[in-house]
């Protein structure tokens, strides 16, 4: 299940606050110092082998960035600028240099979190963004919706199993109808178990605040452990744009 | 859609990151007051129904498929003030627990995917119940075409905040037409998705959707419709809806030469700049640099999205802080197993 790393043990607000603060500064490199984008992939890749986490984890899970990068890469034909000739076709640079930028950045973004995600588990998460000051009444949304996914979307299985067992073939035109009816009655349950839900925590006491049982701040050796991370993105960022 | 980090400039991610703040703290207000303590869980709850619904695929054409975005089917069975709430969690959650969407990207994300859709699609749903019959069927044929509407907006704000915060030299004509024309067909799934399923929750418990509360709740169907609405009839309308939007952003792309062309043609490229297997190829020879087009097409989608936006919104909070659809506090059945 869960691996232990030093990155697993550290308190979860610092390693959001750590990965949020890197990312800005990755998001504001400019493309051109193209430097700067190794150096942050050597941090993310250095953070994932402290972490214990295999690259090929990462790199797998970066297909969720798919359809913008495939945008990126349509962008040298049809920005302005300079154009340069590649295999016999004409391509903008400034388009090119962006294509690059928008892939880099992307890329390094997206495998910051997802090394996020690995090495803390999602109620950690949440329970950090509060004590990070996120406002209380989403953190508690967010609660609710990552505890009862699971069972929303099993239930969903379950339905999609009854939809097959009764001839629903999952191809063609015909087959959305029923699809569309399932997600309706989905909603009404998942509707009908929000007023349950509600029903039974008044009954154990609910006064619409969630009592925050596990409030330890963070040891002031996590935080500087994390922020320096994004306190070397930041002046790898402020390098770049100087040197540019 | 979730972009990722860095695909709009620093400045459009702080701007869209306020405006996001603060609709969703407008919205966070709101629900509050209207639903008491018990919003919580439901938003929670119905953020995991809209995250496990995006999860379900259905077949668009030759063999590609397409899942609902959810924000209108949200907004017409919770309300648009608790949709964009349970729309925020489910971007922000996608972003930080699935990296799916950047984090420096959620401002523009959350405009896009949980604040537009959610007020506009709910402007649009209104508007399009008023010229359809007033009965089941009506309501759902027009939450269907709102569904369409939704994901059009949605595309052309993306578009706006290209023209503010382009990360590329890509004028704005063409990015506005290459995305507004793929959405197209994404918002023809999204139609037929939303259309259906709020005509399931219809069939099933009318009294829990926001949008319909006007609607009789008699026995019999259609009892303050005089016809229903055949599901050719909004697929028809859905269509004619979709070859209008595509005729205009078509305009975008006249035969005049641009400056693409020109500097190809200084460069001794000739020919067709992007090969013809590119989607966005046809944009890319016939995609005109025109301002004035581009300032007509930029002003009237910042217009649509802005007074679709504002009339969603009045219309949450003129609903005023009644009680919830279907809400019986007092005979909420208990559920101890539900509660741990």
């Amino acid at each position: 299940m869960h691996g232990h790393s030093p990155l697993h043990r550290l308190a979860p607000e610092c390693k959001t606050a750590a990965v949020f603060g890197f990312v800005v500064a990755a998001a504001v490199t400019p493309g051109e110092a193209a430097w700067a984008f190794g150096v942050y992939a050597l941090a993310v890749a250095g953070a994932a082998r402290l972490g214990r986490i295999r690259l090929r984890f990462i790199l797998a899970r970066l297909a969720a960035a798919a359809p913008f990068i495939l945008f990126a890469f349509l962008i040298p034909f049809v920005a302005a600028g300079e154009r340069v000739e590649i295999w016999g076709v004409g391509v903008s640079r400034p388009g090119l240099w962006a294509t690059w930028a928008i892939i880099a950045k992307a890329v390094i973004g997206a495998s910051a979190g997802i090394l996020l995600a690995a090495v803390t588990e999602v109620p950690e998460i949440i329970r950090g963004l509060r004590r990070l000051r996120v406002p209380a009444m989403l953190v508690s949304i967010a609660g609710f919706m990552v505890r009862y996914l699971e069972l929303i979307a099993e239930e969903l299985g379950r339905m999609r199993i009854a939809m097959l067992s009764r001839g629903w073939r999952g191809r063609g035109a015909r087959s959305v109808r029923p699809l569309a009816g399932a997600t309706g009655a989905m909603f009404v349950r998942s509707y009908e178990r929000g007023e349950r839900v509600y029903a039974a925590m008044l009954s154990r006491g609910y006064t619409g605040e969630m009592p925050d049982v596990f409030n330890k701040p963070a040891p002031r050796s996590h935080w500087l452990a994390c922020l320096s991370v994004p306190l070397a993105a930041a002046a790898v960022a402020v390098l770049a744009r100087v040197t540019l | 859609m979730h972009a990722p980090d860095g695909f709009l400039n620093a400045g459009a991610a702080v701007a869209t990151g306020a405006l996001s703040a603060g609709a969703v703290g407008a919205s966070l207000r709101y629900a509050r007051r209207r639903l008491g303590d018990r919003h919580l869980p439901l938003a929670g709850i119905t953020a995991a129904f809209i995250f496990a619904a995006q999860m379900v695929n259905f077949p668009v054409a030759a063999g590609t498929s397409g899942h609902l975005l959810g924000g209108t089917l949200a907004a017409i069975l919770l309300g648009p003030p608790l949709a964009a709430v349970a729309m925020t969690v489910v971007v922000a959650v996608q972003a930080l627990v699935f990296a799916d969407g950047g984090l420096t990207a959620l401002g523009y994300n959350i405009l896009n995917l949980a604040i537009v859709p959610v007020f506009g699609g709910y402007a649009a749903f209104r508007l399009f119940r008023r010229m359809l019959p007033s009965g089941r069927s009506g309501a759902a044929a027009a939450a269907g075409l709102a569904g369409l509407a939704s994901v059009l907006l949605s595309a052309m704000a993306f578009s706006l905040e290209w023209l503010f915060g382009a990360s590329a030299p890509v004028p704005f004509d063409r990015v506005f037409g290459a995305v507004v024309g793929v959405h197209v067909f994404i918002g023809a799934g999204e139609a037929v998705i939303t259309g259906l399923a709020a005509g399931a929750v219809l069939a099933a418990r009318p009294d829990l959707a926001y949008g319909v509360r006007d609607l009789d709740l008699g026995p019999l169907e259609a009892s303050g419709s005089r016809r229903p609405v055949r599901g050719r009839t909004a697929v028809i309308a859905g269509m004619l809806i979709a070859l209008v939007t595509a005729g205009a952003v078509s305009q975008l792309a006249s035969d005049a030469p641009d400056g693409l062309e020109r500097a190809a043609a200084e460069l001794g490229v000739s020919g067709r700049e992007a090969p013809g297997w590119l989607p966005a190829a046809d944009y890319a020879v016939r995609g005109i640099n025109n301002p004035a087009l581009s300032l007509a097409a930029a002003g009237a989608a910042g217009v649509l999205i802005v007074s679709a936006v504002t009339a969603g919104a009045v219309m949450a909070a003129r609903a005023g802080p009644g009680g919830p659809p279907g809400a019986v506090s007092g005979s909420v059945p208990s559920d101890g197993g539900d509660g741990s």
